[in-house]
């Protein structure tokens, strides 16, 4: 009886997988006809960029996301705690005042992606790997990557003060993430790290499974703790990296995913879990920025509008969480 | 067997475990006893490599706890923890099924189901079987828990403190399944138990711990004696035969 109900649990989680594909699917091609207008061939290619690099960003950001949760026992707890995306506000602040607005946006976009990433991934990997030889310590990890994010952030704001306007609105241009103006060539660095991190994240999903069961949990059930936390927040640092790399940081994104994401599917396992959020980020994304470009009419950034909604979304999960 | 060398451990700066050495042979229940803080849970979260090792040495099966791996140690040796936390919204059945990761590590075989369906026969849980592990009573859960190590089918068994919250029934139920799988099956059980006449009932063995060291250990008989229990202790009590077993009086 037990093993039909169960199968039966599992099929509803499937069909509501199938669902999501099937509106991932629908919003994608409304994304692509909706107001077709001009030469044809270019504005299709430019949307296909545009929503090649939004589902880059949506799987990489929702898959690192529920990583990151599961590793770190939290479920209210976005990678961007790491500092990683301060960081990358920093560099493309010292960049801007270095070089000026104009020799920023001269600046080869291959070579600004890939410095950008290194600098974040080095960062990472300097958090995660002292913990591997001695006591893995998340808590203090955690720790430092908030103290690096507040380092980060006060070095920001004290080189912005010291920009001209005009260097600063360029500035302004790539703190938010946005999708209007991905290099195409850089979709493929990206897109070669984020199906390399969603392939390991996919094959751990068991091990994951077992990780949220607690830290001594899974020890007796044979997972190698300190080896297996450290190298899947390697995955989830460089699956962060590419996506903040390709278009901007995106701290709310992840959080506002994954937890609409429970709710919907309502089960921890990541085998469903994990292809759940990817959609709910790519229908999130895919979907805001139709609604951005034809309903609003703007050219605005979805960065922004996502941002916002996140935030409210964590200040409503804070709220209910505190009533339970 | 289990062997324990000269392990020693500090934690915060205060000396938790000094010297300890201990050989729990193969087959058979071992009881872990002694006052609160003496290092019970201390030593098996060691042998059970939840902790790392300070110092000294620690074998199971002849297999070194601090470098075998993980997964092979999980093959041969399950522990239940004093007050394991289930952090996932999860069902029983799905919890006890976990018991089965180290031998498969994904899809469950029609054997695993198997295991599982007679783990939660096993424990009384078989109408609890699809309830959220965070609807259940404190006794419920914690059958849930030793279904799952069950499950895990080990030959060694770590237990700590088992019976917390388990109704008389169902203590009863879980020490007499303990004592049944040691004698048909040849498992080694360490047990942490604080109610002694479960330990001068069920356990072949004694294994008493105090301030950090093992201060007595031998067979059941010979450490339920008043002597022995009062130095464990720190009060007297009387150990009466009753029906042919021994029974510690230790309420009055
Ligand atoms: N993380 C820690 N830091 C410092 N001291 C600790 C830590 N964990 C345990 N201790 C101390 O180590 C001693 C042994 O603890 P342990 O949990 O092993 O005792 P126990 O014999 O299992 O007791 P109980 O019967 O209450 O479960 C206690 O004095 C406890 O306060
Ligand atoms: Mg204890």
């Amino acid at each position: 009886m037990t093993e039909v109900v169960m199968q039966r649990g599992l099929v509803r989680h499937e069909g509501r997988l199938a669902m999501m594909a099937a509106v991932a699917v629908l919003v994608g091609v409304a994304f692509m006809t909706i107001g077709l207008r001009g030469d044809l061939a270019f504005v299709l290619e430019l949307r296909a960029v545009r929503l090649a690099a939004m589902v880059l960003v949506g799987v990489a950001v929702a898959v690192s996301t529920v990583v990151f949760q599961t590793v770190c026992a939290n479920r209210i707890i976005t990678p961007s705690i790491m500092g990683l995306d301060a960081l990358y506000v920093f560099c493309q602040t010292a960049l801007v005042f270095a070089l000026s607005g104009f020799g920023f946006a001269g600046i080869d976009p291959r070579l600004h992606f890939l410095g950008n990433f290194t600098a974040m991934t080095s960062l990472a990997l300097a958090l995660f790997l002292p913990m591997l030889r001695r006591r893995f310590d998340l808590t203090l990890m955690l720790l430092t990557g908030v103290v690096l994010g507040v380092l980060f952030r006060s070095l920001t704001t004290l080189l912005a003060r010291l920009l001209d306007p005009n260097d600063f609105a360029v500035l302004q241009g790539t703190v938010f993430a946005s999708f209007n103006a991905v290099e195409p060539d850089l979709l493929l660095f990206a897109g070669v790290i984020t199906v390399a991190g969603v392939a390991i994240a996919w094959r751990a999903r068991h091990v994951l499974d077992v990780l949220a069961l607690g830290t001594d949990t899974a020890i007796g059930l044979g997972v190698a703790w300190r080896g297996t936390a450290a190298g899947l927040l390697v995955v989830v640092a460089a699956l962060v990296s590419a996506s903040t790399a390709l278009v901007g940081p995106m701290a709310f994104l992840g959080l506002l995913v994954v937890s609409l994401t429970e709710r919907i599917v309502g089960t921890n396992r990541h085998a469903i879990l994990l292809p759940a959020a990817a959609l709910t980020a790519i229908i999130v994304l895919v979907g805001g920025q139709t609604v951005l470009q034809h309903a609003l009419g703007g050219e605005g950034s979805l960065g922004i509008v996502v941002e916002f909604v996140g935030g409210i979304v964590f200040l409503a999960i804070l709220f209910a969480g505190g009533r339970r | 067997m289990i062997e324990i060398a000269g392990v020693s451990l500090a934690l915060g700066g205060s000396r938790i475990l000094d010297n300890v050495s201990l050989t729990v042979p193969k087959g058979g229940v071992t009881a872990l006893v002694g006052p609160n803080g003496a290092g019970k849970s201390s030593l098996l979260s060691l042998i059970a490599r939840l902790r790392p090792l300070q110092s000294g040495r620690i074998t199971v099966d002849g297999l070194p706890v601090d470098t075998t791996p993980s997964r092979q140690l999980a093959r041969i040796m399950a522990i239940l923890r004093q007050d394991p936390g289930v952090a996932s919204r999860l069902r029983v059945a799905e919890l006890v099924g976990f018991g089965r990761f180290p031998h498969i590590r994904g899809r469950l075989t029609a054997k695993d189901r198997e295991i599982i369906a007679a783990s939660l026969e096993q424990f009384d849980l078989s109408d609890l079987a699809l309830r959220f592990i965070d609807t259940l009573s404190g006794g419920q859960r914690q059958r849930a828990l030793v279904a799952m190590t069950f499950c895990q089918g080990t030959d060694y068994i770590l237990l700590d403190e088992p019976l917390n919250n388990l109704d008389m029934f169902h203590a009863r139920n879980l020490m007499r399944t303990l004592r049944r799988i040691a004698d048909e099956h040849g498992k080694t059980v360490l047990i942490v138990l604080h109610d002694i006449n479960h330990a001068a009932s069920y356990a072949d063995r004694i294994v008493a711990m105090k301030d950090g060291t093992v201060i007595a250990s031998g067979e059941t008989g010979d450490i339920i004696r008043p002597d022995i229990l009062e130095s464990i202790f720190g009060f007297s009590m009387r150990v009466e035969n009753i029906a042919g077993r021994l029974t510690v009086l230790h309420h009055a």
